[in-house]
């Protein structure tokens, strides 16, 4: 089901199925396995990730938690395709994504995926309505037919008398709101957000996460990172990362699957 | 779109950006229009001469010999003969008319009016061959030259200087002591070249003409002439001052020029006559046209190279300016190729408006040129089109380095970009 948009990447997700391995259970979304990545920093090999082994079902709510350095950021890097493991496998939707080309990629991101950022990351020269639209800019839609899409997810984020504005003009809570809206506006089937709320005071923060569970809700699968076990407390899962290791994996039913690794 | 509107955002800037590429195409579409009407110009001087005809002048020799003798006496006797005229209509191939002149300088007298002027004496053959338009009465005929009648046609500005008042018809004019009888009036229409003035005299109207049958001449004026200047005199004789050929068709203008050459150094020790053709000024003048274009081509060239680089040297700047916008869009589902587009429509828009506002402005300053300086200027279809279309693909060739730098930032990288 999820292999039907875009042929290439239905092709390759039909190869995956025919060798019979995780995809089959249509359940997973994202799988990883045995994830490295490491910088090279002159000489100086930085380690990132070193063996990270996860799979995460559709419609979870998880946060990744975890010290400063230990790999959050990169490996929500992977997992929304904006950057490769040096070695291992990452299979979205049952496709192995490590394989793809850029293209291929940019269309995943394009069409499957949306993503909050701790800096909003809106484009300064448009306005909110146009900043909702930039997803679409790049899907060959006509953009008439989704007008009163984006204004009703302006509405939904409580931004409609706000549309013409620039995001100069507003405030780091209402920008973080247009880029809710923008991440939205693709239908994506999974949402990843970086510390959305660490720019925020606790009240804006609590509006924007308020935002983010109701997308969840409605069966959005939400990949989150923060610093904030109030926040974590949110998810129903809760992985935990150090020194590029999966220290706990927490699920709220009260399984505890913490990942004890020899490496 | 989104390119458009960013450079709005960017007025100043993007105004700036410009200029190089205006000036460029400015410049290239004026000095084109202002060589093309110079060159113009001289193509259709060389074209009134006739491009059939090769014009042959008696011209003074070197004056060495002259300072070794005593300069009192001394009679200078060069130039072109009758015997050279009757020559060149028979041995030359493909002559399809020759006509030899006589120009003398004298004054015109009629009843108190005086004015100074140029006897010519021709042929009936004459306006076949000359830039000449018959305003009243008729031109020399075969009948007058045969009897050597006294009588003559003059040049309109002649007409109006002389009979201010009279009808210059039937009325008869004094050249030295002998009368002519007006028969007709002519307007010319020749080339400064083609007139038998040769600018001796400054401030000396052009058209001060009064043309007698050739036979005429060579008894009234015979074939020495006596000019006094300053007390002392010098006594030339010269036959035949200019004579006209016209060749049957342009093929058989440039081989005659080497047998006239050739026939007329057998029998004149001195270089006493030079050869015009037309035809070949014509040849020159299109060459030299050549060369200014490509002169022209090289500084278009470069001035649009430079306003290239200027478009360069901005979008990479804008290019780091919007690296975190670039990664933006990137992760928002663009491909490399959107972004490509994206800075590439950038500049093709800026190289395109400062090649519009370039033209527009191209196309002004030859007008002023023109109202200023009175000189002729033409723009060509093809040099708009030429300088429009090269800014364009300045634009995409200055604007591909910048566009592929963007587009090949790594994603995460190019959010990570303060
Ligand atoms: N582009 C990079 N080049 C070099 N090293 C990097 C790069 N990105 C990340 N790292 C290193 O990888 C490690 C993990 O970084 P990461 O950004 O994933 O940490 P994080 O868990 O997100 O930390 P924070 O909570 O501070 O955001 C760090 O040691 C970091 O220095
Ligand atoms: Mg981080």
């Amino acid at each position: 089901m999820i292999a039907a948009k875009g042929p290439a990447v239905a092709a390759v997700a039909a190869e995956k199925a025919v060798e019979g391995n995780m995809a089959t259970d249509s359940r997973i979304i994202i799988d990883l396995r045995n994830i490295y990545k490491i910088f090279q920093m002159g000489n100086v090999d930085v380690r990132a990730l070193r063996g990270v082994d996860v799979a995460i079902e559709e419609g979870s709510y998880v946060a990744i938690m975890g010290p400063s350095g230990s790999g959050k950021s990169t490996m929500l890097n992977i997992l929304g395709c904006l950057d490769r493991p040096t070695s291992g496998q990452y299979f979205l939707g049952g496709e192995d994504v490590s394989k793809m080309d850029d293209d291929t990629l940019s269309t995943i991101r394009g069409q499957r995926l949306g993503f909050i950022f701790q800096s909003y990351n809106l484009i300064p020269q448009l306005t909110v309505i146009e900043n909702i639209q930039v997803p679409l800019l790049y899907q060959n839609v006509d953009m008439k037919d989704y007008e009163e899409k984006c204004i009703g997810l302006a509405t939904l984020v409580g931004l409609e008398d706000r549309m013409d504005h620039r995001p100069t003009q507003l405030s780091g809570g209402q920008q973080q709101r247009v880029a809710i809206a923008r991440s939205l506006v693709n239908d994506p089937l999974m949402i990843l957000a970086d510390e959305p709320t660490g720019n925020l005071d606790s009240k804006t923060g609590s509006e924007v996460l308020g935002l983010i569970d109701n997308l969840n809700k409605s069966g959005k699968t939400i990949i989150m990172v923060t610093h904030d076990d109030d926040v974590a407390r949110r998810a129903d899962r809760v992985i935990r990362l150090m020194d590029g290791l999966i220290d706990s994996d927490v699920s709220r039913n009260g399984s505890n699957q913490t990942v004890e690794d020899d490496k | 779109m989104l390119g458009v509107k960013s450079l709005m955002l960017h007025k100043l800037r993007s105004g700036l950006t410009m200029l190089g590429m205006i000036f460029g195409v400015c410049s290239v579409i004026s000095m084109l229009a202002i060589g093309e009407g110079a060159s113009h110009e001289a193509q259709e001087r060389i074209k009134r001469l006739g491009s059939t005809n090769i014009i042959i002048n008696s011209v003074k020799p070197p004056e060495e010999q002259a300072s070794t003798t005593s300069s009192r006496s001394f009679i200078l006797e060069y130039g072109l003969t009758y015997n050279d005229a009757s020559r060149l209509q028979f041995t030359i191939p493909n002559v399809h008319n020759v006509l030899p002149m006589r120009i003398i300088r004298e004054n015109v007298q009629f009843g108190r009016n005086q004015e100074p002027c140029q006897v010519v004496g021709t042929l009936p053959a004459y306006p076949t061959m000359q830039g000449f338009e018959l305003v009243a009465g008729r031109f020399l005929a075969m009948i007058d030259e045969k009897h050597q009648r006294n009588i003559c046609v003059i040049t309109k500005g002649l007409a109006h200087r002389l009979f201010p008042y009279q009808n210059p018809l039937e009325s008869t004019i004094r050249i030295q002591n002998v009368y002519y009888q007006v028969v007709g009036m002519v307007e010319e229409t020749g080339t400064a070249e083609q007139r038998p003035q040769q600018g001796e005299m400054e401030g000396e109207p052009l058209d001060n003409n009064v043309y007698i049958p050739l036979s005429t001449a060579k008894v009234r004026f015979g074939e020495t002439l006596i000019r006094r200047n300053a007390g002392s005199f010098s006594a030339e004789k010269v036959e035949l001052h200019r004579i006209i050929l016209k060749m049957e068709d342009t093929e058989s203008v440039m081989a005659a020029e080497k047998q006239i050459s050739s026939l007329l150094q057998r029998f004149h020790e001195e270089s006493d006559f030079e050869l015009i053709v037309p035809l070949q000024l014509l040849r020159e003048a299109e060459a030299a046209k050549r060369m200014f274009n490509i002169v022209l081509g090289s500084i278009a060239a470069i001035s649009l190279l430079v306003g290239g680089i200027g478009i360069m040297n901005i979008m990479l700047a804008t290019v780091t300016e919007r690296t975190r916008e670039i990664g933006v869009r990137r992760a928002l589902g663009a491909k490399k190729k959107d972004i490509v587009a994206q800075f590439l429509i950038e500049t093709v828009v800026l190289s395109i408006g400062g090649g519009l506002i370039g033209v527009c402005i191209g196309m002004l300053v030859p007008v002023f040129v023109q109202y200023f300086t009175s000189m002729e200027t033409i723009i060509t279809a093809w040099s708009v089109a030429l300088a429009f279309g090269i800014s364009g693909l300045t634009g995409i060739a200055f604007g591909i380095y910048p566009a592929s730098q963007a587009a090949e930032l790594d994603p995460i990288e190019a959010l990570r970009h303060e």
